[in-house]
C-alpha cells in the first residue's frame, strides 16, 4: 500500500585502510550520521524509533577492504548525484569514498535480492605454483562438498557451482605484504560461499593477509552489470518489452 | 620521533573482538605533530574503549592540551583480555589509538580514576606500557604516571603506582604540568624526584611519594594511621584541589569525538554545570566537586548547534549531577527543539540524572522522542525517615505525582534507584523500597496493564568527603540478607522487578575507597593473580581480594565495616576537597538525628568551606529554585514559580 514511491539513489563507495576494521552495523551508524549532517532530505522508517533510511547490501565480512560497496538511500524529494560523491566523501571518515552514484529509476530490487556475485582479491603468503595448482584442480572439479557451519548448524553442500572464476597471481599491490593474490569470483546464491570458506578449502592454515572486495554484481536481463548499472539494465528491458 | 606501532598491530587484529576500538580515526581525533621540546601526553581511560571514548573529562582534557604550544596529547584505553594476550606475546606495547605512538615513548602517561573498580586495570595498563609498575623504580627515561578524576580524592591505595594525581577540575592543572615538565626536559635533569617536588607545588597536584606516612605504635591491633608528613618543608602540608571559577572560560569539547564503533553513550554531550549543592550525603561527586558552576544557556545552545552540525548526532544529553536544576534548561531546550537553522528538528533531547518532581516529568515528557519506554528515578531509600537520613528530602507525594506523571504520559515502564546499607538502616527501611514500588505499580496500573516498576538496589559504600565518611559499610552477609528480604517482599507484587548489585563487588569497592598505602600490595597481588576488568561482572573474582589481604595480613573488617571514630586521621585527611572536616562531621551528626540541610544555592551560605575556601562562589543564572524542585532543599518548592512546560512543545517529527 504504498503511496507515491520516494526517489532513491544508489551510490558506490570504497572502504580501503583502517576502516576495514569497522564492521557492518558500524557502517550503518556512520553513514545515518554522515547524511544528517550534509542534511539531505532523507526519509524516515515510520513506527516509534524512526531510521533512516538506508539499504545496504550484501554485508561486507569486518576487516575485508573493499573497492565496490553499495548503499540505497530513499529521500523525500528529489536530490540530484552529481555533486553527491565529492559531498559525502567530505563528511564520511578517511578511507570510505562515494566513487559514483545513480537515481534509481522505477521499481529496482533490493540489492540483498539483486546481488548474485561478487568478486574478490584475497592476498595470502603462499608459494605461487602450489596455489595456482590447487586452483587449477579447484576448477576442474564437479563438485566439492564443503562442511559448514553457520548458526549452529552444520551442513554439507556441494559448493562448486558457487566459484565463478579463480585466478593466482603475484601480488602487485606493494601496500599489501603477501606474495600471492587469489582472485575470485563466488556466487551468492542460493546460498553465498564465503571468501574465507574458500581459503578453508585449499588450508585452514593459509592466513588471509588482506582481502579486498573487488565489485558486486547484478544480473537483472541476464548480462552481468555493476549495481550501478541497473537503472539502465531496466530501461534497456522495457524497451525490449514495448519492442 | 614518528614510530607507529601500527604495522605491527595490524596482524593482530583481525583475531581480536571489535578491532575497530583500536584504530582510532574517530572525527574529532588529532594526529598531533611532534616538534622539540613539547611535553607528549597519553591521556589513558583504564578500561574498555565503549566505556572510557565517551569520557568527557579525557576528551577535554585531549582538547586543551592540543590546543598549546608546549604540549601535544593522545589517547588510549585498556585492550580487552583477547588483545592483550596476543601483545603479550608478540611483545607489542600498549599504544595510543591517534597515532599509535608505544605508550613508553610519552612524557606524561595520565589516567582517568573514576572508580576504585578499574585499579587492578592501571598496573595493568602501566605493565603493558613496559614501564615499572611502582613509581619508585622508574627513572629519568620513564614517563611520569598520573591520573585525574573522582577516585583520585582519596589515592593512597595507588600511592606507590603513582608520581602524581590531579585533584579537582583538570583544566587548568594540565597546563601547569605541562610547564613544569618541560621546563625539567629542557633542564636535561635526569634527578626525577626534582620534576615531582616542582609538581607538587602546583595546587592541585599531589606527589604520593613527597609524604610520609606514620601509623600508632605500640599496638597490638592494625595500627591507625597517625599522620601524613611532607618530607620537604616547601612540600604543601595540605593538597588543595583545583577549581575553575567559571565553565564559560571552558566551552569544551569544541570537537567531540565521534567513534567510528558503538560506544555507551552515543550522542553529543554538553556539560550544562559543574558541582551540586543539593547535598545528599552519600554523593561523593556532589560534595567533592562544589560549587555549582553554571554555564550560561546561551554557550550551552551554542555548543548544541555546532556539536549537531558537526557530528550529526541526533540526540545530545545535557549533562550534569542534576540537570533539571540548570536555571537555563527551559530556553536551552526551546532553543534547541525549534532550531530549524540547525537542521535538526529531529534532534532529541536527553536528560540523565532526573529529579524526582512532577515539573522534571513534563520536561521529560516533551523532551523524549518517539517511544517513550522507560524512565528513571533516584529516591534513594524506602522510608521517609531515611530519606532525611541522607537528605535526600523526597517526599512520598512527589514521587507518586512523578510516576503518575510518567504513566499517564505514555510510560509503561519505570526504574527506581535505591541504596541499602545505609546508616541507620533498619528492616522497615529496606522493605519501605517494595512498599514504594507496589504503590508505584498500583499508579501505573490505573493507565495502563503492562506497568512495570523495576527496583534497583546498590549496596551503600561510605566515601571519602562526605558526611557517612565515618560509618561502617555493610558486610557482605548483611547485604545479601537485606537484598534477600527485600526480593522475597518486591516478589508479592505482579508487575514489580528488582534488580541489585553484586555485594561482593560493593565490599571491594568500599575497602579500596578509604584504604591507605597498606592495599597497595593488595592490588599488586590481585592483579598479578590476572585480576583485570574487576568492573565486568564475568572477570570480577572477589576470592583474589580476600586471599591478597590474608596474605597482606590485613584484616577486612579495619578496612571496610570499622565506624571511624571523630577524630581518626583520614588517610586523606592531607587533602583537600573546600570541605571543612568539621563540617562534614556536623553533617554527620544531622544525619544521624535526622534533620535535613537545605541547597545553598537558595538558601543562606552554612560554609560547608567549598567556596569561602578559595575565594569563589556559585555561578547561577536564577536566584530563585527551579519550579516544582522540593528535592534536597527542604522546602515546599511544588510548582514554585513558573512551570513552562507548554513552551517546551516540539514540532512533531516528520515521518514523511
Amino acid at each position: 500500500m504504498s503511496p507515491v514511491r520516494k526517489p532513491q539513489v544508489r551510490v558506490r563507495y570504497s572502504k580501503l585502510g583502517k576502516l576495514r576494521f569497522t564492521s557492518h552495523r558500524d557502517m550503518a551508524r556512520i553513514w545515518e550520521r554522515s547524511v544528517r549532517r550534509l542534511q539531505l532530505p532523507i526519509a524516515y522508517s515510520e513506527g516509534f524509533s524512526p531510521r533512516a533510511k538506508l539499504s545496504f547490501g550484501l554485508a561486507l565480512p569486518t576487516v575485508f577492504e573493499s573497492q565496490a560497496e553499495f548503499v540505497d538511500l530513499t529521500f523525500t524529494e528529489p536530490v540530484g548525484v552529481d555533486a553527491l560523491p565529492e559531498q559525502l566523501t567530505e563528511v564520511l571518515p578517511q578511507g570510505i569514498t562515494v566513487t559514483g552514484g545513480v537515481v534509481l529509476e522505477g521499481k529496482v530490487a533490493s540489492l540483498q535480492e539483486s546481488v548474485e556475485a561478487t568478486s574478490w582479491s584475497l592476498f595470502v603468503d603462499g608459494d605461487l605454483d602450489e596455489l595456482r595448482t590447487w586452483s587449477g584442480d579447484l576448477l576442474a572439479a564437479d563438485e566439492l562438498l564443503v562442511t559448514r557451519e553457520r548458526k549452529g548448524k552444520s551442513s554439507t553442500d556441494d559448493v562448486r557451482p558457487a566459484v565463478l572464476a579463480v585466478e593466482v597471481r603475484p601480488n602487485a599491490d606493494t601496500e599489501v605484504p603477501a606474495a600471492v593474490e587469489i582472485y575470485a569470483e563466488l556466487a551468492t546464491k542460493p546460498r553465498a560461499l564465503r571468501p574465507l570458506e574458500l581459503l578453508d578449502i585449499k588450508s585452514p592454515d593459509l592466513t588471509l593477509k588482506r582481502g579486498r572486495r573487488i565489485n558486486q554484481f547484478v544480473t537483472p536481463v541476464g548480462a552481468r552489470l555493476d549495481p550501478l548499472e541497473v537503472g539502465a539494465a531496466e530501461a534497456l528491458l522495457d524497451a525490449e518489452i514495448a519492442s | 620521533m614518528s614510530s607507529s606501532l601500527w604495522d605491527q598491530l595490524e596482524p593482530l587484529l583481525a583475531r581480536v573482538e571489535k578491532p575497530a576500538r583500536y584504530i582510532g580515526c574517530e572525527d574529532g581525533a588529532i594526529e598531533p605533530e611532534y616538534t622539540d621540546g613539547v611535553v607528549s601526553w597519553l591521556l589513558t581511560y583504564p578500561d574498555t574503549y565503549e566505556i572510557g571514548l565517551p569520557n568527557q573529562g579525557l576528551q577535554i582534557l585531549y582538547e586543551i592540551l592540543n590546543e598549546r604550544n608546549d604540549a601535544v596529547a593522545e589517547r588510549s584505553y585498556a585492550p580487552w583480555t583477547d588483545l592483550e594476550a596476543e601483545m603479550r606475546e608478540h611483545n607489542l606495547p600498549l599504544f595510543s589509538v591517534d597515532t599509535h605512538r608505544p605508550a613508553r615513548d610519552f612524557d606524561v602517561i595520565a589516567f582517568n580514576l573514576s572508580s576504585e573498580l578499574v585499579y587492578t586495570n592501571v598496573l595493568n595498563c602501566i605493565d603493558l606500557a613496559g614501564v615499572p609498575i611502582r613509581a619508585e623504580d622508574r627513572d629519568h627515561t620513564h614517563p611520569i604516571v598520573g591520573a585525574g578524576g573522582h577516585a583520585t580524592f582519596n589515592p593512597e591505595p595507588m600511592a606507590a603506582f603513582f608520581d602524581w594525581v590531579g585533584l579537582g577540575d583538570g583544566e587548568e592543572i594540565v597546563g601547569d604540568v605541562t610547564a613544569v615538565v618541560k621546563a625539567w626536559k629542557d633542564s636535561g635533569s635526569t634527578d626525577r624526584e626534582e620534576v615531582l617536588r616542582e609538581m607538587s607545588k602546583i595546587q592541585g597536584v599531589y606527589v604520593p611519594s613527597m609524604y610520609m606516612p606514620s601509623f600508632e605504635e605500640g599496638v597490638t591491633d592494625t595500627p591507625k594511621l597517625v599522620a601524613m608528613t611532607p618530607r620537604f618543608s616547601d612540600v604543601p602540608e595540605v593538597v588543595e584541589k583545583r577549581t575553575v571559577a567559571d565553565l564559560a572560560d571552558w566551552p569544551y569539547p569544541k570537537n567531540q569525538l565521534v567513534p567510528l564503533t558503538e560506544v555507551v553513550h552515543d550522542r553529543l554531550s554538553v556539560e550544562v554545570f559543574r558541582g551540586c549543592t543539593r547535598g545528599c550525603r552519600f554523593c561523593q561527586a556532589g560534595m567533592i566537586t562544589r560549587p555549582v558552576r553554571e554555564r550560561p544557556a546561551e554557550q550551552v545552545r551554542q555548543m548544541i548547534q555546532d556539536g549537531v552540525r558537526r557530528t550529526g548526532y541526533d540526540e545530545v544529553a545535557l549533562t550534569s549531577l542534576s540537570t533539571a536544576d540548570f536555571s537555563g534548561i527551559v530556553d536551552v531546550v526551546k532553543a534547541t527543539i525549534d532550531d530549524e537553522e540547525m537542521g535538526c528538528s529531529d534532534v532529541s533531547v536527553s536528560v540523565p540524572s532526573l529529579r524526582v518532581d512532577a515539573f522534571t516529568v513534563d520536561i521529560a515528557a516533551e523532551l523524549q522522542r518517539g517511544r517513550r519506554s522507560g524512565l528513571t528515578f533516584a529516591p534513594e531509600a524506602g522510608t521517609w525517615r531515611m530519606r532525611q537520613v541522607i537528605n535526600k528530602l523526597i517526599t512520598e507525594e512527589d514521587l507518586y505525582a512523578s510516576v503518575e506523571g510518567a504513566f499517564s504520559q505514555g510510560w509503561r515502564r519505570v526504574k527506581l534507584y535505591f541504596l541499602t546499607g545505609l546508616p541507620t538502616e533498619t528492616d522497615e527501611d529496606t522493605l519501605g523500597i517494595a512498599e514504594l514500588g507496589r504503590k508505584c505499580v498500583e499508579i501505573g496500573r490505573k493507565y495502563t496493564n503492562a506497568a512495570s516498576v523495576t527496583v534497583s538496589v546498590g549496596g551503600f559504600v561510605p566515601k571519602p568527603f562526605t558526611p557517612f565518611q565515618w560509618f561502617g559499610q555493610n558486610t557482605i552477609e548483611e547485604l545479601n540478607r537485606k537484598i534477600y528480604l527485600l526480593r522475597d517482599e518486591v516478589k508479592k507484587t505482579k508487575g514489580l522487578q528488582m534488580k541489585w548489585h553484586d555485594p561482593k563487588a560493593t565490599f571491594v569497592e568500599g575497602m579500596l575507597t578509604r584504604g591507605d598505602r597498606r592495599l597497595g600490595p593488595v592490588i599488586e597481588q590481585v592483579w598479578r593473580e590476572g585480576g583485570t576488568f574487576q568492573e565486568w561482572s564475568e572477570h570480577f573474582d572477589v576470592e583474589k581480594w580476600d586471599q591478597a589481604m590474608a596474605d597482606a595480613g590485613l584484616p577486612i573488617e579495619f578496612f571496610t565495616y570499622r565506624h571511624r571514630e571523630e577524630d581518626e586521621v583520614f588517610p586523606w585527611d592531607h587533602l583537600n576537597a573546600g570541605l571543612h572536616k568539621d563540617f562534614l562531621w556536623h553533617d554527620w551528626r544531622d544525619a544521624l538525628n535526622e534533620v535535613g540541610l537545605e541547597d545553598c544555592r537558595w538558601t543562606p551560605c552554612y560554609d560547608c568551606g567549598a567556596c569561602t575556601g578559595y575565594g569563589i562562589e556559585h555561578v547561577v543564572a536564577s536566584a530563585t529554585p527551579p519550579a516544582g524542585g522540593s528535592q534536597g532543599t527542604g522546602q515546599d518548592l511544588a510548582r514554585g514559580h513558573e512551570v513552562p512546560v507548554d513552551l517546551l512543545a516540539r514540532p512533531s517529527l516528520s515521518t514523511a
